[in-house]
Protein backbone atom coordinates (compact mmCIF):
# COMPACT_ATOMS: atom_id res chain seq x y z
CA UNK A 1 0.00 0.00 0.00
CA UNK A 2 1.30 3.33 -0.96
CA UNK A 3 0.21 6.52 1.48
CA UNK A 4 -0.59 9.58 -0.81
CA UNK A 5 -2.28 12.82 -0.37
CA UNK A 6 -5.24 12.72 -2.92
CA UNK A 7 -7.08 15.56 -3.75
CA UNK A 8 -6.14 17.15 -0.38
CA UNK A 9 -7.07 13.36 2.14
CA UNK A 10 -4.53 11.07 3.38
CA UNK A 11 -5.40 7.54 2.08
CA UNK A 12 -3.44 4.51 1.72
CA UNK A 13 -3.74 2.81 -2.10
CA UNK A 14 -2.69 0.17 -3.91
CA UNK A 15 -1.63 1.19 -6.77
CA UNK A 16 2.24 2.30 -8.15
CA UNK A 17 1.22 4.08 -11.65
CA UNK A 18 -0.92 6.96 -11.99
CA UNK A 19 -3.54 4.62 -14.07
CA UNK A 20 -3.60 2.43 -11.81
CA UNK A 21 -4.59 4.70 -9.03
CA UNK A 22 -7.14 6.06 -10.90
CA UNK A 23 -8.40 2.43 -11.84
CA UNK A 24 -8.78 1.70 -8.12
CA UNK A 25 -10.52 5.18 -7.58
CA UNK A 26 -13.45 3.58 -9.79
CA UNK A 27 -12.02 6.24 -12.46
CA UNK A 28 -11.98 4.93 -16.44
CA UNK A 29 -8.42 6.34 -17.44
CA UNK A 30 -9.93 6.50 -20.78
CA UNK A 31 -12.33 9.07 -19.86
CA UNK A 32 -11.74 12.40 -21.65
CA UNK A 33 -11.59 15.67 -19.38
CA UNK A 34 -9.50 14.52 -16.73
CA UNK A 35 -5.98 15.85 -15.55
CA UNK A 36 -3.62 14.67 -13.04
CA UNK A 37 -1.13 16.44 -10.80
CA UNK A 38 1.79 15.17 -8.88
CA UNK A 39 3.56 16.99 -6.15
CA UNK A 40 1.92 20.39 -8.57
CA UNK A 41 3.37 19.09 -11.76
CA UNK A 42 0.89 17.79 -14.50
CA UNK A 43 0.88 14.54 -15.58
CA UNK A 44 0.30 14.40 -19.27
CA UNK A 45 -2.69 11.69 -20.47
CA UNK A 46 -0.23 9.79 -22.66
CA UNK A 47 2.04 9.17 -19.60
CA UNK A 48 -0.44 7.92 -16.75
CA UNK A 49 0.75 4.18 -17.59
CA UNK A 50 4.22 4.75 -16.73
CA UNK A 51 3.85 7.38 -14.45
CA UNK A 52 5.28 6.12 -10.77
CA UNK A 53 3.10 7.68 -7.33
CA UNK A 54 5.44 7.17 -4.71
CA UNK A 55 4.36 7.24 -1.01
CA UNK A 56 3.79 10.99 0.40
CA UNK A 57 3.23 12.44 -2.77
CA UNK A 58 0.54 14.70 -3.50
CA UNK A 59 -2.18 13.92 -6.54
CA UNK A 60 -4.76 16.12 -7.66
CA UNK A 61 -7.25 14.46 -9.66
CA UNK A 62 -9.57 16.81 -11.16
CA UNK A 63 -12.40 17.59 -13.86
CA UNK A 64 -14.15 20.98 -15.47
CA UNK A 65 -17.50 21.61 -13.71
CA UNK A 66 -19.96 24.67 -13.86
CA UNK A 67 -18.04 27.96 -13.71
CA UNK A 68 -18.59 31.54 -13.99
CA UNK B 1 -12.22 52.03 -32.79
CA UNK B 2 -11.84 48.24 -31.93
CA UNK B 3 -11.21 46.03 -34.72
CA UNK B 4 -15.04 44.47 -35.67
CA UNK B 5 -15.02 41.25 -35.94
CA UNK B 6 -13.91 40.67 -32.87
CA UNK B 7 -10.91 38.52 -32.12
CA UNK B 8 -9.02 37.53 -29.05
CA UNK B 9 -5.31 36.34 -29.65
CA UNK B 10 -6.16 36.42 -33.41
CA UNK B 11 -9.37 34.05 -33.17
CA UNK B 12 -12.18 35.56 -34.63
CA UNK B 13 -14.99 35.04 -32.11
CA UNK B 14 -19.01 35.25 -33.11
CA UNK B 15 -20.36 36.88 -29.83
CA UNK B 16 -19.59 39.26 -27.71
CA UNK B 17 -21.59 37.73 -25.33
CA UNK B 18 -20.07 35.54 -22.99
CA UNK B 19 -21.48 33.23 -20.27
CA UNK B 20 -20.52 31.51 -17.52
CA UNK B 21 -22.23 27.63 -17.16
CA UNK B 22 -22.41 28.18 -13.03
CA UNK B 23 -26.09 28.54 -10.76
CA UNK B 24 -29.05 27.93 -13.49
CA UNK B 25 -32.03 26.07 -12.18
CA UNK B 26 -31.06 22.77 -14.25
CA UNK B 27 -29.26 21.82 -17.09
CA UNK B 28 -31.45 21.91 -19.59
CA UNK B 29 -31.84 25.84 -18.64
CA UNK B 30 -28.40 26.45 -18.78
CA UNK B 31 -27.96 24.62 -22.43
CA UNK B 32 -31.29 26.66 -23.80
CA UNK B 33 -29.83 29.85 -22.56
CA UNK B 34 -26.48 28.87 -24.13
CA UNK B 35 -28.10 28.78 -27.23
CA UNK B 36 -30.12 31.96 -26.51
CA UNK B 37 -27.40 33.96 -25.47
CA UNK B 38 -25.59 32.94 -28.98
CA UNK B 39 -22.46 32.81 -26.94
CA UNK B 40 -19.30 31.31 -28.29
CA UNK B 41 -16.96 30.98 -25.50
CA UNK B 42 -18.22 29.97 -22.43
CA UNK B 43 -16.53 29.86 -18.52
CA UNK B 44 -15.82 26.76 -16.73
CA UNK B 45 -14.40 26.11 -13.27
CA UNK B 46 -11.70 23.47 -12.47
CA UNK B 47 -12.46 21.18 -9.46
CA UNK B 48 -11.21 18.03 -7.54
CA UNK B 49 -13.15 15.54 -8.75
CA UNK B 50 -15.45 13.16 -5.94
CA UNK B 51 -13.10 10.11 -5.09
CA UNK B 52 -15.95 8.16 -4.80
CA UNK B 53 -17.17 8.03 -8.77
CA UNK B 54 -16.43 9.87 -11.81
CA UNK B 55 -19.49 10.28 -14.09
CA UNK B 56 -20.31 12.04 -17.21
CA UNK B 57 -19.28 15.50 -17.35
CA UNK B 58 -21.20 18.73 -18.76
CA UNK B 59 -18.52 19.20 -21.30
CA UNK B 60 -19.60 16.56 -23.17
CA UNK B 61 -22.75 18.64 -23.76
CA UNK B 62 -20.94 21.38 -24.16
CA UNK B 63 -17.83 20.37 -26.25
CA UNK B 64 -19.00 21.13 -30.37
CA UNK B 65 -21.37 23.40 -29.03
CA UNK B 66 -18.84 26.31 -28.14
CA UNK B 67 -15.49 27.48 -26.76
CA UNK B 68 -14.84 26.78 -23.52
CA UNK B 69 -12.88 28.99 -21.37
CA UNK B 70 -11.65 27.22 -17.83
CA UNK B 71 -11.21 29.59 -15.32
CA UNK B 72 -8.94 29.49 -11.58
CA UNK B 73 -11.72 30.41 -9.61
CA UNK B 74 -11.41 30.57 -5.97
CA UNK B 75 -7.56 30.21 -6.21
CA UNK B 76 -5.97 32.60 -3.94
CA UNK B 77 -2.82 32.12 -4.86
CA UNK B 78 -0.18 32.51 -7.70
CA UNK B 79 0.97 28.70 -7.62
CA UNK B 80 -2.61 27.27 -7.27
CA UNK B 81 -3.92 29.88 -10.13
CA UNK B 82 -1.11 28.52 -12.14
CA UNK B 83 -1.40 24.93 -11.20
CA UNK B 84 -5.51 24.99 -12.03
CA UNK B 85 -4.63 26.71 -15.39
CA UNK B 86 -1.77 24.01 -16.27
CA UNK B 87 -4.42 21.10 -15.02
CA UNK B 88 -7.18 23.47 -17.35
CA UNK B 89 -5.14 23.03 -20.08
CA UNK B 90 -4.68 19.05 -19.92
CA UNK B 91 -8.39 18.35 -19.04
CA UNK B 92 -9.68 20.29 -21.84
CA UNK B 93 -7.02 20.66 -24.33
CA UNK B 94 -7.22 24.46 -24.31
CA UNK B 95 -4.11 27.29 -23.86
CA UNK B 96 -6.91 29.55 -22.90
CA UNK B 97 -7.61 30.59 -19.25
CA UNK B 98 -9.93 32.92 -17.31
CA UNK B 99 -7.29 34.09 -14.73
CA UNK B 100 -8.92 34.85 -11.11
CA UNK B 101 -7.02 35.46 -7.80
CA UNK B 102 -8.69 36.30 -5.17
CA UNK B 103 -7.83 38.62 -3.13
CA UNK B 104 -10.75 38.73 -0.43
CA UNK B 105 -13.38 36.38 -0.10
CA UNK B 106 -15.86 38.46 0.90
CA UNK B 107 -15.54 40.92 -1.97
CA UNK B 108 -13.70 38.21 -4.41
CA UNK B 109 -11.48 41.44 -5.27
CA UNK B 110 -8.67 40.52 -7.62
CA UNK B 111 -5.41 40.18 -6.09
CA UNK B 112 -3.19 42.34 -8.58
CA UNK B 113 -0.29 41.87 -6.54
CA UNK B 114 -0.09 38.43 -7.38
CA UNK B 115 -2.15 38.26 -10.51
CA UNK B 116 0.13 40.15 -13.12
CA UNK B 117 3.39 38.31 -12.02
CA UNK B 118 0.95 35.37 -12.06
CA UNK B 119 -0.38 36.20 -16.02
CA UNK B 120 3.49 36.68 -17.15
CA UNK B 121 4.41 33.33 -16.22
CA UNK B 122 1.45 31.68 -17.63
CA UNK B 123 1.58 34.33 -20.84
CA UNK B 124 5.91 32.57 -20.94
CA UNK B 125 3.73 28.65 -20.80
CA UNK B 126 2.02 29.58 -23.57
CA UNK B 127 -1.20 30.44 -22.48
CA UNK B 128 -3.79 33.01 -23.87
CA UNK B 129 -4.55 34.55 -20.60
CA UNK B 130 -7.82 36.74 -19.98
CA UNK B 131 -7.36 38.10 -16.02
CA UNK B 132 -10.13 38.81 -14.28
CA UNK B 133 -8.77 42.47 -12.71
CA UNK B 134 -9.65 45.64 -11.06
CA UNK B 135 -11.55 48.55 -13.21
CA UNK B 136 -8.00 50.16 -13.05
CA UNK B 137 -6.44 51.18 -16.01
CA UNK B 138 -2.58 51.06 -14.68
CA UNK B 139 -3.56 47.23 -13.38
CA UNK B 140 -4.73 47.28 -17.17
CA UNK B 141 -1.55 48.28 -18.71
CA UNK B 142 0.82 46.06 -16.95
CA UNK B 143 -1.65 42.71 -17.66
CA UNK B 144 -0.99 43.82 -21.24
CA UNK B 145 2.67 44.51 -21.12
CA UNK B 146 2.96 41.07 -19.64
CA UNK B 147 1.09 40.11 -22.47
CA UNK B 148 -2.42 39.31 -21.87
CA UNK B 149 -4.96 38.53 -24.78
CA UNK B 150 -7.35 40.88 -23.37
CA UNK B 151 -8.15 42.43 -19.87
CA UNK B 152 -11.64 41.49 -18.09
CA UNK B 153 -11.98 44.44 -15.50
CA UNK B 154 -14.98 44.11 -13.24
CA UNK B 155 -17.92 46.10 -13.38
CA UNK B 156 -18.53 45.90 -9.61
CA UNK B 157 -18.62 42.56 -7.21
CA UNK B 158 -19.28 39.08 -8.60
CA UNK B 159 -22.59 38.10 -8.54
CA UNK B 160 -23.80 41.81 -6.98
CA UNK B 161 -25.49 42.60 -10.57
CA UNK B 162 -24.77 46.44 -9.23
CA UNK B 163 -23.63 47.11 -12.78
CA UNK B 164 -20.76 49.08 -13.82
CA UNK B 165 -19.90 51.11 -10.45
CA UNK B 166 -17.03 53.32 -12.71
CA UNK B 167 -18.50 53.90 -15.97
CA UNK B 168 -15.50 56.34 -16.45
CA UNK B 169 -12.88 54.22 -15.25
CA UNK B 170 -14.17 51.22 -17.76
CA UNK B 171 -14.58 54.16 -20.69
CA UNK B 172 -11.01 55.49 -20.10
CA UNK B 173 -9.50 51.58 -19.57
CA UNK B 174 -11.44 50.84 -23.11
CA UNK B 175 -9.87 54.17 -24.79
CA UNK B 176 -6.59 53.17 -23.46
CA UNK B 177 -6.07 49.39 -23.76
CA UNK B 178 -4.10 47.56 -26.50
CA UNK B 179 -5.69 44.70 -25.81
CA UNK B 180 -9.36 43.56 -25.88
CA UNK B 181 -11.81 44.98 -22.78
CA UNK B 182 -14.24 42.42 -21.63
CA UNK B 183 -16.27 43.69 -19.03
CA UNK B 184 -16.55 40.74 -16.24
CA UNK B 185 -18.28 40.83 -13.18
CA UNK B 186 -21.14 42.57 -11.72
CA UNK B 187 -23.58 43.05 -14.66
CA UNK B 188 -27.63 42.86 -12.96
CA UNK B 189 -29.48 43.16 -15.92
CA UNK B 190 -29.83 44.00 -20.27
CA UNK B 191 -29.21 47.76 -19.59
CA UNK B 192 -25.35 47.10 -17.93
CA UNK B 193 -24.34 45.09 -20.27
CA UNK B 194 -25.24 48.36 -22.79
CA UNK B 195 -23.64 50.45 -21.08
CA UNK B 196 -20.70 48.83 -21.04
CA UNK B 197 -20.52 48.33 -24.62
CA UNK B 198 -21.56 52.02 -24.65
CA UNK B 199 -18.82 52.43 -23.14
CA UNK B 200 -16.42 50.85 -25.66
CA UNK B 201 -15.89 47.52 -23.95
CA UNK B 202 -15.36 44.39 -26.87
CA UNK B 203 -17.35 42.01 -25.03
CA UNK B 204 -19.10 41.34 -21.78
CA UNK B 205 -19.18 38.25 -19.64
CA UNK B 206 -22.11 37.01 -17.52
CA UNK B 207 -22.99 34.40 -15.62
CA UNK B 208 -25.29 35.27 -12.49
CA UNK B 209 -27.66 37.61 -14.01
CA UNK B 210 -28.54 35.17 -16.59
CA UNK B 211 -28.39 32.30 -14.11
CA UNK B 212 -30.60 33.44 -11.20
CA UNK B 213 -32.97 35.58 -13.20
CA UNK B 214 -36.52 34.07 -13.15
CA UNK B 215 -36.19 33.33 -16.53
CA UNK B 216 -32.52 32.81 -17.74
CA UNK B 217 -33.33 31.50 -21.26
CA UNK B 218 -35.46 34.95 -21.71
CA UNK B 219 -32.52 37.15 -19.96
CA UNK B 220 -30.06 35.61 -22.17
CA UNK B 221 -31.74 36.83 -25.26
CA UNK B 222 -32.36 39.97 -23.41
CA UNK B 223 -28.68 40.41 -22.53
CA UNK B 224 -27.71 39.27 -26.03
CA UNK B 225 -29.79 42.23 -27.57
CA UNK B 226 -28.48 44.60 -25.49
CA UNK B 227 -24.50 43.78 -26.08
CA UNK B 228 -25.51 43.87 -30.10
CA UNK B 229 -27.32 47.18 -29.13
CA UNK B 230 -24.83 49.15 -27.43
CA UNK B 231 -21.91 48.04 -29.44
CA UNK B 232 -23.71 49.11 -32.40
CA UNK B 233 -24.39 52.56 -30.74
CA UNK B 234 -20.25 52.65 -29.77
CA UNK B 235 -19.57 52.07 -33.42
CA UNK B 236 -22.39 54.60 -34.57
CA UNK B 237 -21.25 57.60 -31.59
CA UNK B 238 -23.25 58.60 -29.53
CA UNK B 239 -24.42 62.43 -29.44
CA UNK B 240 -22.82 65.03 -26.92
CA UNK B 241 -24.95 65.48 -23.91
CA UNK B 242 -26.09 68.91 -23.55
CA UNK B 243 -27.36 71.39 -20.64
CA UNK B 244 -30.49 72.37 -22.49
CA UNK B 245 -33.25 71.04 -24.51
CA UNK B 246 -32.25 71.39 -28.71
CA UNK B 247 -35.31 71.03 -30.50
CA UNK B 248 -35.44 68.07 -32.80
CA UNK B 249 -38.69 69.43 -35.10
CA UNK B 250 -37.95 72.42 -37.53
CA UNK B 251 -38.52 75.73 -35.92
CA UNK B 252 -39.29 77.40 -39.04
CA UNK B 253 -43.43 77.47 -40.30
CA UNK B 254 -44.45 77.26 -36.70
CA UNK B 255 -48.38 77.26 -37.15
CA UNK B 256 -49.71 80.86 -35.49
CA UNK B 257 -46.55 82.62 -35.97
Amino acid sequence: MTRLKINGVDEEVAATTVAQLLAARGIDPAARFLAVAINGTVVRRTLWEGAAIHAGDTVEIVRPLQGG
Amino acid sequence: MKSDPFLIAGTALKSRLFIGTAGYPNQQIMLDSLEASGAELVTMSIRRISLDSYSGSLVDLLNGRCRLLPNTSGCVTARDAILTAELAREALETNWVKLELIGDRETLYPDVEQLVPAADELVRKGFVVLPYCNDDPVTCQRLADVGCAAVMPLGSLIGSGRGIANPAAIELICTRSPVPVVLDAGIGTASDAALAMELGCDAVLVNTAIAKSHDPVRMAAGIKAAVEGGHLARLAGRIPKRTFAEPSSPQLGLVGT
